[in-house]
């Protein structure tokens, strides 16, 4: 296993320094509406750290936050120890995010949604770049659909392309949008999988938003919740086994009540 | 006050863009293929479009010039009004309204959509910008493949007005006598002037749907709304800016 302050590059098995996240005081309105209040935490070098919460509790903004797609109202965000939205670190770390509904180039076939960053940032030749993206094909076992386009790719080959498509790039910092969501159980699971190989072969940092509990609890070094904009609960997934929060326990184990449902509770 | 606002924010955006796009003109020779095929897509597709069009344009300049003449006189001015029409206004602004619906619509279709369904944000976060990628290869083509077109619509134009110029009875001027008249008081100047105007309309055609494209928030509804935004947008300021460009030429 890789040093765990290091990240085994998948290609070329050359290591490079983990990177971490700390975010200070982190707070997001949206004209009148405040959506992460004064939220604190950090994620180590290599660690996988799942954040989960309700659906609106600000999950993917803050991820947003960590690859500067938005700027905070008040906080910080660091990468590496350096300001998220800087230039430098744009330049110097390389951060990919795997979006919650793929967000590959429609026009373009797999083969050229993945080999799209090595070209633009002109990292090898031709040739180097196709031996990359058949490798990443490979470790993620669509080696088969390199000619398809998006629109011919089901729900779990488009995650798992977008996931191809980010490993290409190199990071040393991943991070999944609702990488399950949408998913039959299987192929929740093998997302799962593949999440955690990535971080146990090549030691990438790994931040993922979801509402998958069974995700959480097996592949996460730690875990945070987001609820109204506010982090509850940190740490690791064996504590949500007997959370002392009620809301915690509540979202973790919903049970349903039919005598006295919470639509009806929320209409009062 | 709101719209106001919004009209600010959406110049304010596309001077951004267009420094940041001509910022990466240097990048033109490695987005070859990119420039080619904006050509091929400005252009040759929108060719057939322009050529139909401005056969019929100048078949009508001739028409009813010819039948107002007929009470003054002199018939083979027609090759001329016809002729210097077709340069300095009819060519460039026809070119241009037919720019923003054929390709500029679906420059802002494509960019709205590729905003709505984030693959915007994708590039965003592979450190490729979108004004390198998706902006100045259209703008760059734009402004190859505009004179071109514009030259094509004042030949076609001028030929369509000589056809109807000898076949309709009330005017029946050989084509030696409507072309005649043209190179006599014509110049190149005359078709430089609309060269430049075609320039001036395209660029701010294609930066305009681009803008608008990359600014769309939202959901899929927002894709329409975009379009229709930029065609509207595009079409006025073709006008406003017809009345400065030929003012500032005159």
């Amino acid at each position: 296993m890789a040093d765990p302050q290091t990240t085994r590059n998948p290609f070329t098995d050359a290591e490079s320094q983990a990177v971490g996240v700390e975010i200070h005081d982190l707070s997001k309105r949206f004209g009148q509406v405040e959506v992460l209040k004064q939220i604190s935490f950090s994620v180590a070098p290599g660690e996988i750290f799942v954040l989960m919460g309700p659906s609106g509790s600000g999950k993917s903004v803050l991820l947003k936050h960590i690859v500067a797609l938005e700027k905070p109202t008040s906080g910080r965000v660091l990468v590496d120890g350096r300001e998220a939205a800087s230039e430098e670190i744009r330049e110097t770390v390389r951060m990919a995010l795997v979006f919650q509904a793929g967000a590959l180039f429609n026009s373009m076939s797999v083969y050229d949604n993945l080999a799209l960053y090595p070209r633009e940032h002109r990292v090898t030749n031709e040739q180097g770049i196709r031996e990359k993206v058949m490798r990443a094909l490979q470790i993620l076992s669509l080696e088969n659909a390199h000619q398809k386009y998006p629109s011919e790719l089901s729900g779990g080959m488009k995650k798992r392309v977008a996931i191809a498509r980010a490993l290409v790039m190199e990071p040393q910092l991943m991070l999944y949008d609702e990488p399950t969501s949408e998913l039959d159980p299987v192929m929740s699971a093998t997302i799962s999988e593949i999440i955690a190989t990535l971080k146990e072969q090549y030691h990438v940092t790994s931040i993922v938003v979801s509402h998958d509990r069974e995700l959480a609890l097996n592949i996460a070094d730690r875990v945070g919740i987001l609820m109204g904009g506010r982090l509850v609960f940190l740490g690791p997934p064996a504590e949500l086994a007997q959370p002392k929060d009620p809301r915690v326990a509540d979202f973790l184990n919903p049970r349903i009540d039919l005598q006295n449902p919470r639509f009806k509770q929320l209409e009062t | 006050m709101r719209t106001l606002n919004r009209v600010l924010e959406g110049i304010g955006s596309t001077i951004l863009l267009l420094l940041r796009s001509v910022a990466y003109l240097p990048t033109l020779p490695r987005q070859f293929g990119r420039f080619v095929e904006q050509c091929y897509l400005i252009g040759y597709t929108t060719l057939p479009i322009v050529a139909i069009l401005s056969f019929f344009i100048g078949s009508v300049l001739a028409l009813q010039s010819g039948y107002a003449a007929q009470n003054l006189g002199p018939k083979q001015f027609i090759g001329l009004l016809v002729g210097l029409t077709m340069a300095r206004e009819l060519g460039p602004v026809m070119v241009a309204v037919l720019l923003t619906g054929r390709v500029g619509s679906a420059i802002a279709a494509e960019l709205a959509s590729m905003k709505v369904y984030q693959e915007i944000d994708a590039l965003e976060t592979m450190n490729i910008p979108p004004a390198r990628m998706l902006v100045m290869p259209r703008l760059a083509a734009t402004l190859f493949m505009m004179p071109v077109l514009t030259i094509i619509a004042d030949l076609v134009g001028w030929f369509g007005g000589a056809i109807i110029a000898k076949y309709t009875s009330f005017i029946a001027i050989e084509p030696a006598s409507y072309f005649a008249t043209m190179r006599q008081y014509m110049d190149f100047d005359d078709v430089l002037n609309g060269l430049i105007k075609a320039e001036v309309f395209g660029f701010v055609i294609v930066l305009v749907c681009c803008n608008i494209g990359l600014n769309t928030r939202g959901g899929p509804r927002e894709i329409g709304a975009a379009v229709t935004r930029a065609v509207v947008a595009s079409l006025i300021l073709i006008l406003v800016l017809d009345y400065f460009v030929t003012k500032a030429l005159m």
